[in-house]
Formats: C-alpha cells, structure tokens, sequence
C-alpha cells in the first residue's frame, strides 16, 4: 500500500457538509503546486464530494482510505 | 471568406452566449430556516468549488438578515408591525414544516448541533471569507419598512434592484430560486 507524504494533516472529524470542502478550499491556497494534504473526516459524504471539488477546482485526490470510523483523503495541489 | 474573420465573429458571438461564467446566482425568496441554512450550504459550496455566488434575498428571505441587535428609528405603523411579525433575523427562523409552535425549530437546532451540522452563523461566516456576495432587494426591505442601518454586517453587502440580479444571472453558469 503506497503511502502519500502529506506536507500537513487537516482534522475535519466531526465536521459534516460544507464545511470539509469549504475547509480545504481554503487550506489548498496556503500550499505549494504539487504539495500533498491528509484529510482526516468523519463524513461519508466526503467520499463522494471530495473528488467532485477536485474535479471542479483542477485539484486531484489521490487516494481515499477508509478505516473504522475514519476516513482519510490525500489531497494533492495540482495548480 | 477567410478563417481568420470566421474565427472572430465566432469569438464574438461566444461571448455573447448566456451562462458562460463560473458563477452561481441564487434568489433567496424563502424566509424558513430550512430553506435558508439550504441556500447557505449551496452558496458556501458553491464558493468551495472556485465559484462566484452571487445571493439575492428578496421577500421574506430578507428578514434573515436583520440583526437582532441593531435597531431602525423613524418607521410608520405598517413597517413597525412588519418589523414584529418577521424574524429578526437568520437564528429566529422557523422551519417551513413540523414548526410545531417552535418545538419542531428547536429540535433540528438541537439536532445539527449534536450532529455538527454548520450553524446558520458559521455559515454566514464561512460565506463571508468565501467571499460569497450577498444583495438585498431594495423595493423588499421599503415593502416590509427595513432599513439598511438595521442589517447585519457581512464583508459583501448590497443594496439592488432586480435589474443587478438579472445581469448576473444571464452570465452565470447556475440560477437558482429557493
């Protein structure tokens, strides 16, 4: 299982919709091009919503990691 | 006729097809809360994805934005009833269903905040720094007697008419009506 090196960590447990993509689409700015973010969530929602940004925005999820009662995705700055 | 012409009246007439721009407008016509915090994820959302929004609270969907603490002197009759018998503002808003005399209101409130569902201020905030812009329908806030000294304070605030709605839609890519 290939892990990404995340440059920072973003606790969004708890949080449920808007707020992850509102959050992280005011984190992405703070990073460089090419940069990796890990999102930690507690939302299903998430899942689906989270590539439907990057789609949208030109941002790229590499990978989303479902644990018990966590979710883990790996966000990566593309422009 | 040669290419390079054919190519700029094509260029030109692009320009001129509605919708074009990545940007969202939305009437806010609704006063109900459920229909409101709604609006609000949409536009904060929509801000999320690299969208402009642009909202337009008319009717009864302005007197969510009257703050509670501010008040308006020098109002008649009618615009001091209307001024009772709305809510000031976006935290007194009933659901448009299962109101049950506020008990129903009360209940989601307590339900979204177990749940951590956004607030209606965390919202707003989140849509401020968003950059999310908010108009008020100036012939709505003379028809109900509000006044612009009794708003709440939000970084993108205007007063328009129906014709800066208008504008804004034709070019948007998304028009929506809550």
């Amino acid at each position: 299982m290939e892990e990404y090196k995340a440059v920072k960590v973003l606790n969004y447990k708890g949080l449920s919709c808007p707020m992850p993509i509102v959050k992280i689409s005011q984190e992405i700015p703070k990073v460089a091009v090419g940069d990796v973010l890990e999102v930690q969530t507690s939302d299903p929602g998430s899942i689906a919503d989270f590539p439907a940004w990057a789609k949208t925005t030109g941002n790229a999820v590499l990978d989303i990691k479902q644990e018990p009662g966590l979710i883990r995705i790996f966000v990566k700055r593309q422009k | 006729m040669d290419a390079e012409k054919e190519l700029l009246e094509l260029k030109a007439r692009l320009d001129e097809m509605p919708g074009k721009e990545n940007k969202l407008s939305m009437v806010v016509f609704s006063g109900e809360l459920d229909k409101q915090i709604a609006a609000m994820i949409i536009a904060t959302g929509a801000a999320a994805m690299g969208m402009k929004v642009v909202m337009f609270y008319t009717f009864w969907g302005t007197a969510a934005l009257r703050d509670p603490g501010k008040k308006a002197g020098g109002k008649d009759f009618m615009s001091k009833m209307f001024g009772i018998m709305l809510p000031k503002g976006r935290n007194k808003t009933k659901l448009s269903k299962m109101n049950m005399a506020g008990m129903g209101t009360a209940m989601l409130k307590g339900l979204m905040k177990k749940k951590n569902v956004a607030s209606m201020d965390e919202l707003f905030e989140a849509a401020g720094a968003l950059g999310v812009e908010i108009n008020i329908c100036e012939m709505s806030m003379d028809l109900m007697g509000f006044k612009r000294e009794e708003m709440i304070e939000y970084p993108n605030l205007n007063v328009v008419g129906v014709a800066t709605f208008l504008a804004h839609a034709k070019e948007s890519a998304i028009q929506l009506f809550i």
